[in-house]
């Protein structure tokens, strides 16, 4: 019996996941077809991308409130690329390139600021990248000048449009990297220096771990991610708005690794939770509307999962 | 504005401490002074009746939650759902408007104060960390909001005198402008004088201290909760009545903003420690940026989009964290002397 508890608390949000599906499966209509399952996953690739970042730094003990700016500053710079014509971006192929390399670096180098806060000026992760929340969507509506930037541009979009095999590509970039994350999580030094550090900072400086670095490197991590996600969004959209891209996407992240099983206290993480945490929000969604419920109340709904999901886990811990 | 600051010093730290803090508030009030004094002596205008009531009355709301967000911090808690819960309210408002101004300002305050009472029980019972509750009944708030307004703005009564909280004046000063120095007078007051105050910080300077002691702890925390969401709500009030319609759309970011101004108001997030009048200062701190960035676009010499304002505050926190981290850092060595 007590067995059998611990099982659910341990799987509970795969159990949940499998129950949704299976409720769909029975009083869903139309449910099992290509489109339903490619426009749910399509819809949950780039919380999860910017999810798994998420997860590894909450997993530190710390948060990253700036992951939707940092999209925005990403898809800025991707789209004054791909309308530049000044050398070197006359060339298509080197066009293409920068267009995907520079944006994610950006992000990236943002999130090794945010990492620098935490750690050398030892700001609380909640206030540090509120620095970023507030003046990162201001950097990239500068950039742009608040300006939609509608381009086109067939191969840069093939990141949000493309469909290998039928399978749309961000899918299949969302699955490599939760298993290369999860990988790294389970079997390197990495890995465990970063659980080491969220489980007892302390003890983890006393043991000789290089903290700062870890800390750093996993907000340059979620930097990196949101500038991935990011590239998505303005591909699927075939233009880049600064003052939409990335939008929330904080809190559905968030949610993501709380519904996940991942404690916000740091310590643990699971990266294949995260998945199923974003796919069961995005799958209530689905049903609710499914069953003609307004989006707005399915928001009412996903409060109540949050706070209940996160309420399970918290007796697990203890 | 500050002289009601209160400001615990925890243990031994002595005088340092009292000097450190001292700055750490003043600093905030001189910031604003230098940029007050810089605003008047470089624009035409700037200091006119028109600018200053229009900038109180537009600040008026951003001070109103940043005000319960100062009460929620100091308990060590932390509340992301008063823009919803402004959004919400003001919706409440403007469909409750056409029966008067006196209904509609009860029952938009009421809904927000009934939702944070729920923030405070669920984040008491449960325990669940506030920033998680919160952050799921900012979802919940949202899609009440959209809800009840069916996903478009309402418009309020013209007819009911309702308009009047938002836009009208008495002897001149803007009435959210009133209503808003009330609220930090009456939360100045409750900090600084009552039982209810000294509860406060002591709940965020050490909780299970203060369980010990037998303090209410869940009481606390209910009541900070309760009036953040009920302050939320009457920033609702003064949106829908400001501008002529109810906004269940509105109000994104306004929780981060609000915890940028207490933070820059010397409010330290790990509790136990603030004040209400530095929090006011930091409002008005990050509020003049937006209307200096006006100003300086007015005189033609530079052109700065408004969308500069966001980076200039972002800027703006940071000076104001790394320097309040030295502060502290040096109060810490201090006290450890």
């Amino acid at each position: 019996m007590a067995a059998a508890r611990d099982a659910i608390r341990t799987y509970g949000a795969f159990v949940a996941l499998v129950l949704l599906v299976l409720y769909n499966l029975v009083f869903t209509p139309n449910f099992v077809s290509a489109q339903t399952i490619n426009v749910n996953l399509t819809q949950v690739a780039t919380i999860v991308i910017v999810g798994v970042g998420m997860t590894l730094v909450i997993a530190t003990g710390g948060i990253d409130l700036s992951v939707g700016s940092l999209m925005a500053i990403s898809g800025a710079l991707a789209g004054i690329i791909l309308l530049s014509s000044q050398p070197p971006f006359d060339n298509p192929a080197a066009k293409v390139a920068a267009a995907f390399v520079l944006p994610v670096l950006a992000a990236g180098a943002f999130g090794v600021f945010n990492g620098f806060q935490v750690t050398r000026l030892r700001i609380q992760p909640v206030i540090a990248t509120l620095v970023l929340f507030i003046a990162g969507r201001g950097i990239a509506q500068v950039m742009t000048n608040g300006n939609l930037q509608a381009f086109r541009n067939e191969s840069f979009q093939y990141i949000g449009l493309g469909r290998p095999f039928g399978i749309p590509f961000q899918v299949i970039l969302m699955l490599a990297i939760v298993a290369i994350v999860a990988w790294a999580m389970r079997a390197t030094i990495f890995g465990r220096y970063v659980l080491a550090v969220g489980g007892n900072e302390r003890a983890a400086r006393l043991a000789g771990l290089p903290v700062n670095r870890v800390k750093v490197a996993v907000y340059a991590i979620s930097g990196l991610l949101s500038g991935v996600a990011g590239l998505i969004v303005i591909s699927l959209n075939s233009s880049s708005d600064a003052n939409q891209v990335g939008l929330n996407m904080e809190l559905d992240a968030i949610a993501a690794v709380a519904v996940g099983g991942t404690p916000l206290t740091g310590g643990h993480a699971t990266v294949v939770g995260t998945l199923i945490g974003a796919c069961i929000m995005q799958l209530t969604r689905y049903t609710l509307l499914a069953h003609g419920i307004p989006d707005a109340l399915a928001l009412v709904v996903k409060a109540g999962i949050i706070v209940a999901a996160v309420n399970v886990q918290r007796q697990r811990s203890s | 504005m500050t002289t009601d600051a209160a400001v615990r010093e925890r243990g031994d730290a002595g005088t340092f401490a009292r000097a450190g803090a001292l700055l750490q508030r003043n600093g905030v009030l001189l910031a604003l002074i230098a940029l007050i004094a810089f605003g008047a002596t470089r624009y035409d205008g700037f200091l006119s009746a028109y600018n200053v009531a229009s900038v109180l009355r537009f600040n008026s709301m951003f001070g109103l939650v940043a005000l319960g967000m100062c009460f929620v911090i100091m308990t060590g808690g932390i509340d992301l759902s008063v823009g919803s819960v402004a959004a919400l309210a003001s919706v409440v408002a403007a469909l409750i408007s056409p029966l008067g101004p006196g209904p509609a300002l009860g029952a938009a305050v009421l809904a927000g104060a009934l939702f944070g009472l729920g923030n405070g029980i669920i984040v008491a019972r449960t325990r669940i960390q506030p920033f998680v509750v919160t952050l799921a009944t900012l979802l919940a708030a949202r899609g009440l909001a959209l809800t009840l307004a069916n996903n478009t703005s309402v418009a309020v009564s013209y007819t009911s005198g309702f308009t009047f909280i938002g836009q009208g004046d008495v002897l001149g000063v803007p009435v959210p402008v009133i209503i808003l120095v009330v609220a930090y007078v009456a939360g100045s007051v409750v900090l600084n004088f009552t039982r209810f105050g000294r509860h406060v910080l002591a709940v965020g300077g050490n909780e299970e201290a203060g369980l010990l002691m037998g303090l209410g702890v869940t009481r606390v925390k209910l009541a900070v909760y309760t009036m953040s969401g009920a302050l939320a709500g009457l920033a609702g009030v003064i949106l829908a009545a400001q501008f002529g319609a109810g906004q269940p759309t509105e109000g994104l970011g306004w929780e981060l903003s609000a915890i940028a101004s207490v933070v820059v108001g010397g409010t330290l997030l790990t509790g136990g420690i603030g004040s209400v009048g530095a929090t006011l200062v930091g409002v008005l701190l990050l509020g003049l940026i937006f209307n200096i960035l006006n100003f300086e676009n007015g005189r033609g010499v530079i052109s700065l989009s408004a969308y500069w304002q966001s980076v200039i505050r972002g800027a703006f926190l940071l000076i104001v964290l790394v320097l309040q981290n030295r502060l502290t850092r040096r109060r810490d060595e201090a006290a450890r002397a």
